[in-house]
């Protein structure tokens, strides 16, 4: 699989999309897959990172609920977590050429 | 590991000796590699004799050996590498080999259908496929669409013989 | 157009139900994504960004008013009320769920459609010219023989694991409008003096990350000995095409390495014996029944002259517009053949929604004998129009936003999904198509500029022809950043040629700046009736490449 985290990261956060429909979904604390980033376990630094990704991918994975877990690079900022990718953001919120689609109608500015 | 034998689940009398093992009673399936060198221990022993090639061991390798071997294996080292399709359908097609053509290493219950439509007759299978998986993959297709070394009469075919009056039942259609 | 008979439908339906099969033991858990990857690749669902993909055939880009309308209930009903048009004639559908394909396959299969092999290392939809049929100097209909190619490879038992995907093309012309120099296979229909119909065989063109202009390994094949001869090709790549590394298991890399004589000798040695077999010649009564279904559409004897439509010119400026950039000589006297553009200003290229789609199968039922076809260049087409209706046509389009009279100009450029969509992306690419059309919206300007296609890519695969495009964009990742690099002095037409670098990569803030000064270079340098490639063949990359780098 592609990386989509580097090395050094500070914050990083694990995804998958959801086996059923294929929606961008994200590993929360309490061991769900949430549609929102918001909700999303962030790790700091790399152990925890790690930890978080095998929790993902060893626990979930073969429970059939999600594919293709990876772990990516997120920051902290006022308006909540954000991913630090272009890829990532559209993932998170929709293609940037179709403002009407995907979560960013519930997503203001998150393109801008 | 089963073995399917002209769509029949069979006990495997055939042993897969690696280059370095001693050669155990019965029947054996040694490497192209080995057969070369060990041809004449190999006939000496009077027991049925099977090669197995890897990808890239393509089968003219062995076309002037064919009739001393009873089986030529086919390795599949993983389920995307199709060269051994070709291999098969050159065996039965080009060398005309009667002996068994016998899929080895990474086959998918998806491919049964396209493995038995190039002229394999014997498949290593994993031990979760049933006979009834076998048949429904075998089974996807009714009239395929090319002609291939199984024999079955392509649509192209089917079609002609319908134009050319209905000697062509509908059920035999259906039933085939 | 052809029809399917009891033999294609029923090998359809099975399709359907197999691949029914296929998803709930995926959803079961039976199957790993690891085991279902390939066998959802094989009926072109893809994972993208936010959601699957689906790719649904559309053999040799030919559509029915019927199927076209299906396609825009599917897209409504399955998806968000639209679909993206593709390089390879295809539809593509950005967010159907994996648990509603099999219903989706099913409604498709009703109106003879699918999406088998429309991915995976198989032999691919073979696409063709949209004009089939239409354009004048055609030897025989292309889709002839691709229909005919369609059926041989479909589900082959030998060829369905191939190295790496497989794509034919085949044209009907002198002019190539589909491309086939950058083919694994491409096929130009000859005539030879005694009248019979044969192929010329190109072999190991493509693009990707290793572009290649295909080499001629036969000059005249006989019909019947067709499906033999490609069996042949197919199986030499099949065994010796490299599977050790993604990236040269291409059959242009067999092809490079061992040489196009060697190819030629090699697929003759191996074409002599399955000829000799003859369980694949071709029957002429299969031809004739294949060829029936393609016949010209019962046209009205017309003078060619239309003064109706001559008047309609002279009285509305905005038609004749669309009529100059549009319409194309047919080589039945009256009629035309009408492209339509799905490249409107500011939007994504080859996108329609579903009312768009209901549009185009309204127009075609009622003045396009109900057919419809799809275009490489992400557009679709009326092949058969009858000139006088041409008005009628224009306003039905017009007032769906698909009249927007730019087709073979700057704006009408092909772009792949990029990173707005595709996960294999490494930069957005609609969405610098779209910044690029707005800064060349002007239709006076886009006519100062003449014939020039704009090819974009979001990654080294390609998809969006990048190559091939006389100004070609391919998008890179520089550290989570998104960069573009230019190539300039591609095509894909009969003097196909791949586009060379002009330099080190554009950021997304400088590269529709970039395009602007290469348009601009070109337009002061031209002589009188160049179009840009016509210019760049002259001058090389040179004068570009000062005008572009001299403030760095």
């Amino acid at each position: 699989m592609a990386q989509h985290t580097r090395k050094g990261a500070q914050f990083q956060a694990v995804t998958a999309n959801r086996l059923t429909d294929g929606v961008v979904v994200y590993l929360t604390a309490d061991n769900t897959w949430s549609e929102s980033l918001q909700d999303a376990e962030v790790a700091e630094g790399k152990e925890a990172g790690d930890a978080l990704l095998a929790r993902g991918q060893h626990f979930f994975e073969p429970g059939n609920l999600v594919l293709d877990v990876y772990l990516f690079e997120v920051e902290k900022t006022d308006k909540g977590i954000r991913a630090s990718s272009v890829r990532e953001t559209i993932r998170q919120a929709g293609p940037t050429i179709r403002r009407d689609l995907g979560k960013q109608a519930e997503l203001e500015g998150v393109h801008e | 590991m089963q073995l399917i034998k002209n769509g029949k689940f069979v006990a495997d009398e055939w042993t897969h000796v690696a280059d370095d093992e001693p050669l155990p009673e019965g029947p054996v399936i040694v490497s192209y590699q080995r057969w070369l060198k060990e041809q004449n221990v190999l006939l000496a022993r009077e027991t049925p004799i099977g090669v197995q090639l890897k990808s890239g061991e393509e089968p003219k390798l062995i076309a002037d050996h064919l009739d001393r071997l009873a089986v030529v294996a086919l390795e599949f080292p993983a389920y995307r590498n199709g060269r051994a399709y070709s291999y098969a359908r050159l065996l039965r097609e080009r060398y005309d080999y009667k002996g068994e053509v016998r899929a080895v290493g990474a086959v998918l219950r998806d491919q049964f259908y396209f493995l038995v439509r190039c002229g394999f007759d014997a498949l290593e299978v994993r031990d979760n496929i049933t006979p009834e998986i076998f048949a429904e993959s075998i089974g996807t297709f009714t009239h395929p669409y090319q002609p291939s070394t199984d024999g079955a009469e392509p649509v192209m075919s089917l079609r002609q013989r319908l134009a050319a009056g209905a000697t062509v039942r509908k059920n035999e259609l259906a039933d085939r | 157009m052809y029809r399917y008979d009891e033999f294609d439908h029923r090998l359809v339906t099975e399709r359907v139900e197999q691949f029914r099969g296929q998803v709930a033991r995926r959803l079961s858990g039976e199957l790993s994504e690891d085991e279902f990857k390939p066998l959802r690749l094989m009926n072109g669902v893809y994972l993208q960004l936010h959601a699957y993909m689906l790719r649904i055939a559309v053999p040799y880009g030919t559509l029915s008013s019927r199927q076209l309308r299906k396609l825009a209930d599917i897209a409504r009903k399955y998806d968000k009320g639209y679909g993206h048009f593709t390089t390879r004639q295809n539809l593509q559908l950005n967010w159907p769920a994996l648990q509603d394909i099999p219903a989706l396959l099913e409604e498709l299969a009703s109106v003879e459609m699918h999406c088998i092999q429309t991915s995976g290392n198989c032999i691919r939809n073979v696409t063709s010219d949209h004009y089939a049929g239409a354009a004048a100097g055609e030897v025989e209909d292309p889709r002839i023989v691709s229909e005919i190619i369609r059926q041989w490879s479909t589900f082959h038992p030998e060829f369905s694991f191939l190295p790496r995907k497989f794509k034919i093309a085949v044209s009907g012309t002198e002019h190539d409008r589909a491309a086939i120099k950058v083919h694994d296979i491409g096929i130009q229909i000859l005539k030879n003096a005694a009248g019979e119909i044969g192929y010329e065989i190109w072999v190991g063109g493509g693009l990707g990350r290793t572009p290649m202009i295909g080499k001629k390994i036969g000059d005249f094949i006989r019909r019947e000995d067709l499906l033999a001869y490609l069996e042949a090709t197919l199986r030499v790549y099949n065994m010796q095409g490299r599977r050790d590394n993604l990236y040269k298991s291409r059959i242009k890399i067999l092809v490079h390495e061992i040489g196009a004589g060697e190819m030629k000798k090699l697929v003759e040695e191996e074409f002599a014996e399955v000829k000799a077999r003859g369980a694949l010649q071709l029957p002429d009564i299969e031809v004739e029944r294949i060829k029936a279904y393609f016949a010209a559409p019962a046209f009205e004897t017309l003078p060619d002259a239309t003064p109706e439509l001559d008047a309609a010119i002279a009285r509305d400026p905005k038609f004749a517009d669309w009529v100059k950039a549009s319409v194309t000589a047919h080589k039945q006297p009256g009629y035309a053949i009408v492209n339509i553009s799905l490249k409107p200003i500011g939007k994504p290229p080859g996108d329609a929604t579903s009312d768009q789609m209901d549009v185009v199968a309204d127009v075609a039922e009622k003045y396009a004998f109900s057919e419809i076809r799809v275009a490489h260049e992400q557009n679709l087409c009326l092949a058969n129009v009858r000139k006088k209706d041409l008005y009628e046509v224009w306003k039905a389009l017009d007032a769906a936003e698909l009249a927007t009279p730019n087709v073979g100009l700057i704006t009408d450029q092909i772009a792949c999904p990029g990173l707005d969509y595709c996960n294999l992306a490494n930069a957005r690419s609609i969405s610098i198509a779209e910044r690029i059309s707005e800064r060349f919206a002007d239709l006076k300007l886009q006519h100062d500029i003449g014939r020039l296609h704009i090819n974009t890519s979001g990654c080294i695969n390609a998809c969006g022809h990048h190559h091939v495009g006389h100004i070609g964009i391919l998008g890179v990742d520089k550290k989570g950043v998104e960069y573009y690099q230019v190539t300039l002095g591609g095509a894909a037409d009969e003097t196909a040629a791949v586009g060379d670098i002009v330099g080190p990569a554009f950021t997304e803030g400088e590269i529709v700046d970039a395009v602007d000064t290469i348009v601009k270079t070109y337009l002061g340098i031209r002589k009188e009736g160049e179009i840009f490639l016509d210019t760049y063949r002259r001058v090389g990359v040179e004068p570009f490449k000062e005008k572009l780098y001299a403030a760095h």
